[in-house]
Parts: structure tokens; C-alpha cells; sequence
């Protein structure tokens, strides 16, 4: 079920393309085995709103990337590893550059995990999974994404670790808890999961889609204006530097697929083009940056 | 006869291992010297690295942290998120602000951003992170060909040298060359406790050595600890091993670190 976004009306500043750095690709489109009650774009296992992405399409964005000088590739859903061509998706990527994953980490098999740590090590390029979790205890983390998640999610990781790989575990802080309990929490957990120097990225959620429900949408002053952007360095919002592949065009970024004016076209020549920041998300992207890529981007020095 | 250039960055206040490298880009009768940036940061007695470069008359360009030390910012720029990796590097910056003294912190703040030079007919163009931004992190296994491509092609180069991530690398596409020259300051997360400088040479080829420098990490590292910095950043200097700042480490050059 789509609830449109809001669009706002006052005046929105634009924002150019800088270099398409990272190139998203939205694989899983809004299919996920999970229905988390904090997710921005509603995924459940009948979203059918936005469909998988078959490898023919991906290849063909993945050739058109390298006229454009793009430098990092990103997969995400739904959940990717529903679609039947992941494996083969992030083994052709590998041949082009680094790859990132978003994954809930509950239906990995054995023989995916085997193939991906080949294609990593015949590769020059690293291949990153970004597990997500959203508590360090199972009544925490359940309370989210579902009875009985925590202890596959743990699994997955475990089998991400037993063939080599190092995932970032994403944290989204889901109540206004302080970031340092978390990530101690976490910490700890991964530790005694046999993850000796764990990764933990912790983001702020996005009161968008199922999020607007379980806690709250946007405030009225919860927007940006002209004004903020005076100062503001703009790489630090994604739509400076990246763009996603959905099976319904390309976007602008991962959070607004629902949003039908940041659709930019169909091919990613079209989605070069600056882009107005007239939705609420916006805000979050504004507020805290460097939402959506492994490292944090860095502003201007 | 081919051209050569030394070239190094990240000397973090290492000066025992800039000694060493110098002694050695000497000995091989190299006479231009450059370094990428990062004078400061993680070591012992900020100023002792000055007077090694001016006497060399090593040619600088900065760094994020000469940036932040020159300006007195607020931070050392490298933008981690992780608690941990802020936390060693807020005590790192204070250590390294407080002991830097006036007219070195002068000397920081008027370096070049960028330098350009022609070696034996090629365009090379020294920097400090990225052609584009002075902090941004180019790992190997995190950067595409065509990405490096596109950085030749806008910013007009046919080598471009950078530091900044602390990991050497280099790569030959389209005739052109991207090198990280990788770091004086600290070792490079493989268990070993060397330190690392590049030497390039361009004839009709362009090549690129990586030199490994030993120094006495021993005296560094009790030097270190007369100064009350933190146990982890001795543990580096001694082990080879990577404690902080390592959030933006992307799994290919973590692996090797056994995460
Ligand atoms: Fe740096």
C-alpha cells in the first residue's frame, strides 16, 4: 500500500548532481520477508509496488556507469536477497567496483555466502554486507522487526563471519535513546558472538511510510528551506552524488522511490538533472547527512 | 635516464621514521622530496618533524589536520561517526594543537593545497585526500578504475599522488596512474612495524616503488608513553596493528587486520 508523499509547497532549494559517485540499485524493490514497523517505504511480503531487478537490467545500468565515472555500488530493497539473481548481481558487479549490500541477514544460503566469498577474492574490490538490527536485546529488536528475528539475525551474521566477511551492523535508533548505549550494547553483543572488532553504524529513522505510524510523522517546521542551505556544504546530502536503478525508472535517492516527482527518468543520463528537496525526508537527510553510504561522507574542509 | 621523485605523507609526528626516510631517500641520491600532508597527529612532540622538512627542503602541501591545526578547528576533519574512533581522536587533536607552537601552526596554515609538476613530460598532480576534496578517502578496494578515470579527465592529470587513508596502493589505467603513497606516521595494519614512502620514477614508463622504512618504533613508542598517550596508539606503533580510526577501513583492507 503507497501513501503519497507529501509534497510541500514553500519554496525548496535545488540541488545539482555534483558526480554520480554511488550508484544505488533498488533489487529487492519493496519485497521483504520481514514487515518492520519503523520501515520508510512500508516493504512487507505483498508490496509489490516496486518488483525485483533482474541481472540483464542491472548489467546494463553497470555498463552505462562507467562512462559516468561512478565509484561505488549499492544494493538494496526490500530485502535483496529475495531476488533469484543476487548472487550473480553482486558477482558482475565485483568486476566493475566495490559493492555494498543491505540485507536483514535471515535468508542467506550457504551456497550464496560460498559463491560471494569467491567473487570477493577474485576481485580488487571490496564486498560489504550491511546487516540491519534494531536492538541488542531480543525484546528490543523484535519489537521491530518481528517474534523470532534477533536469533536469525545473529545467525546470519555468524554465517556472514564463518566465510570471511565483515559486516557493518546498521542500527536505526528507533527511540530517543542515546546513541553511546546502543553502540556499547552492540559492541558487546557482537563481541560474544565471536565479531572481535565489531562495525556499527547508527542512523536516525525517517518518519516516513509504516515509521509515520509507529511513532510520528513530520512536524510543520520540519522542512528545508532556502535559508539552511546557506553555510550547508551539499555533498552531504545523496542527492549530490548518487542516484537509484528501480524497476520503475531511476530515482533520486533510496528513501523517496515512493515519491513520484523524484523519479528522474528512465535511464540514468535522465536522472542527472538537479533535484528539488521539497519533501519532509529531506529534513532527516539534512539534518544528520551521510545517511545512506558505509563511511561517512566528509564536508568541506 | 629516468626522472624520480620521492614522495611521502601521514607523518603523523613520526619524526624518527621521517629520519629515516629522508636518510635514505638521500642515499639513493634523490634530491626532490615531497610530502602529501598530515604532519601532525598521533605521535610524540609535534614540533620535531619542522626542522627535518625545512632542512631537506622537503616540499609540503596540507592535509587535513595541517588545515585544522594551522586554522585551530574544532577537529582533525576525518569525520567518523564511530564513538570509539572519536574518542582517540579528540585526544590525539588536543595533544597535537596544544604542542604545536605558533609559528609552526603559521607555517601549516600558508602550505599549497594541491602542487602540479611535469616529470619527464607527464602532468602529475599532488594531493592531499582526492584531487577534489582534501579529506576524502580513496581506498584501493573501495574505488572504481572508471572513477579514477573521471578524476584524471576533470582535474587534468596523468599521475596523481594522494595519502590520507594510511594504506599505499597504486593503479595504471588508460596509461594513466593513481598512487597512494601510503604514510611515515603509522604502520599500515599488516603486523609489521615498518612505515612506507613511494618512489616515482618516469622515463618512458612510469613506475612506482614502494619503499619500506624501519626505524626505531622502540624509542617512538616510549616516547610515546612519556607523554601519557593512549596505550592504543603504542600498541600500533609496536604490533603493526591498527587500534583506531577504523571505521572508515572498507572490509578488503580490514581483512588483513583478522577483523
Ligand atoms: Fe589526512
Amino acid at each position: 500500500m503507497t501513501i503519497p508523499l507529501p509534497i510541500l509547497d514553500s519554496a525548496a532549494p535545488q540541488v545539482a548532481l555534483d558526480h554520480l559517485d554511488d550508484l544505488w540499485f533498488q533489487v529487492g524493490g519493496t519485497v521483504c520477508n520481514l514487515e518492520c514497523s519503523h520501515c520508510f517505504i512500508s516493504c512487507s511480503p505483498r508490496n509489490h509496488t516496486f518488483g525485483f531487478l533482474d541481472l540483464e537490467t542491472v548489467r546494463r545500468h553497470l555498463a552505462a556507469s562507467v562512462g559516468l565515472g561512478v565509484k561505488e555500488y549499492y544494493f538494496t530493497g526490500g530485502e535483496p536477497f529475495l531476488n533469484r539473481d543476487m548472487t550473480a548481481i553482486l558477482e558482475l558487479t565485483l568486476r566493475y567496483g566495490p559493492a555494498t549490500v543491505l540485507t536483514n541477514g535471515t535468508v542467506f544460503k550457504e551456497d550464496w555466502l560460498r559463491r560471494l566469498r569467491a567473487a570477493e577474492d577474485a576481485s580488487r574490490y571490496s564486498l560489504e554486507f550491511r546487516v540491519s538490527m534494531d536492538g541488542f536485546t531480543a525484546a528490543e529488536n523484535d519489537a521491530i522487526r518481528g517474534a523470532g528475528t534477533f536469533a536469525r539475525i545473529l545467525a546470519g551474521v555468524r554465517h556472514l563471519l564463518d566465510h570471511g566477511f565483515l559486516p557493518i551492523l546498521t542500527v536505526t535508533q528507533t527511540c530517543d535513546d542515546d546513541a553511546a548505549r546502543l553502540f556499547a550494547g552492540f559492541v558487546n553483543l557482537m563481541k560474544t558472538n565471536g565479531y572481535r572488532k565489531p562495525r556499527i553504524k547508527i542512523l536516525p529513522t525517517l518518519r516516513i511510510g509504516a515509521e509515520a505510524d509507529r511513532q510520528r510523522g513530520y512536524q510543520d517546521h520540519e522542512r528545508v528551506t532556502p535559508e539552511m542551505m546557506a553555510g550547508f556544504d551539499e555533498r552531504l546530502l545523496l542527492c549530490s552524488h548518487a542516484r537509484i536503478v528501480t524497476d520503475r525508472g531511476v530515482f533520486v535517492c533510496p528513501i523517496l522511490v515512493e515519491a513520484g516527482e523524484a523519479r528522474m527518468g528512465d535511464t540514468l543520463a535522465d536522472s542527472l538533472r538537479p533535484f528539488r528537496l521539497r519533501f519532509r525526508a529531506c529534513y532527516t537527510c539534512h539534518q544528520h547527512g551521510t545517511l545512506c553510504a558505509n563511511i561517512p561522507t566528509t564536508g568541506d574542509s | 635516464m629516468a626522472e624520480r621523485i620521492a614522495v611521502f605523507g601521514g607523518i603523523y609526528s613520526n619524526y624518527l621514521a621521517l629520519q629515516a626516510a629522508l636518510a635514505d631517500v638521500q642515499l639513493r641520491g634523490i634530491g626532490d622530496v615531497y610530502c602529501l600532508g598530515d604532519v601532525g597527529a598521533f605521535g610524540p612532540q609535534p614540533n620535531r618533524v619542522f626542522p627535518l622538512l625545512r632542512e631537506h627542503g622537503v616540499r609540503c602541501i596540507q592535509g587535513n589536520y595541517d588545515n585544522s591545526i594551522g586554522h585551530e578547528l574544532p577537529d582533525c576533519q576525518c569525520g567518523y561517526t564511530d564513538p570509539r574512533d572519536n574518542y582517540f581522536a579528540r585526544i590525539s587533536y588536543a595533544y597535537t594543537l596544544a604542542g604545536t607552537s605558533r609559528d609552526n601552526r603559521a607555517w601549516l596554515r600558508e602550505l599549497p593545497l594541491e602542487r602540479r609538476l611535469t616529470v619527464a613530460g607527464r602532468r602529475a598532480l599532488m594531493c592531499h585526500g582526492s584531487p577534489r576534496r582534501m579529506n576524502e578517502f580513496l581506498w584501493d578496494s573501495t574505488t572504481s578504475s572508471h572513477f579514477l578515470r573521471h578524476l584524471a579527465e576533470v582535474h587534468e592529470a596523468d599521475i596523481i599522488l594522494a595519502t590520507h587513508t594510511g594504506i599505499k596502493w597504486q593503479r595504471h589505467f588508460d596509461g594513466k596512474h593513481f598512487v597512494n603513497v601510503g604514510v611515515l606516521g603509522r604502520p599500515e595494519n599488516d603486523g609489521t612495524t615498518n612505515v612506507w614512502y613511494a618512489i616515482l620514477s618516469v622515463d618512458t614508463d612510469v613506475s612506482v616503488e614502494f619503499v619500506p622504512v624501519a626505524y626505531d618504533h622502540d624509542r617512538l613508542a616510549h616516547e610515546m608513553a612519556a607523554e601519557r598517550l593512549p596505550d592504543e596508539f603504542i600498541e600500533t606503533i609496536r604490533t603493526g596493528w591498527w587500534t583506531t580510526c577504523l571505521e572508515v577501513l572498507p572490509s578488503k583492507e580490514r581483512r588483513r587486520g583478522h577483523n
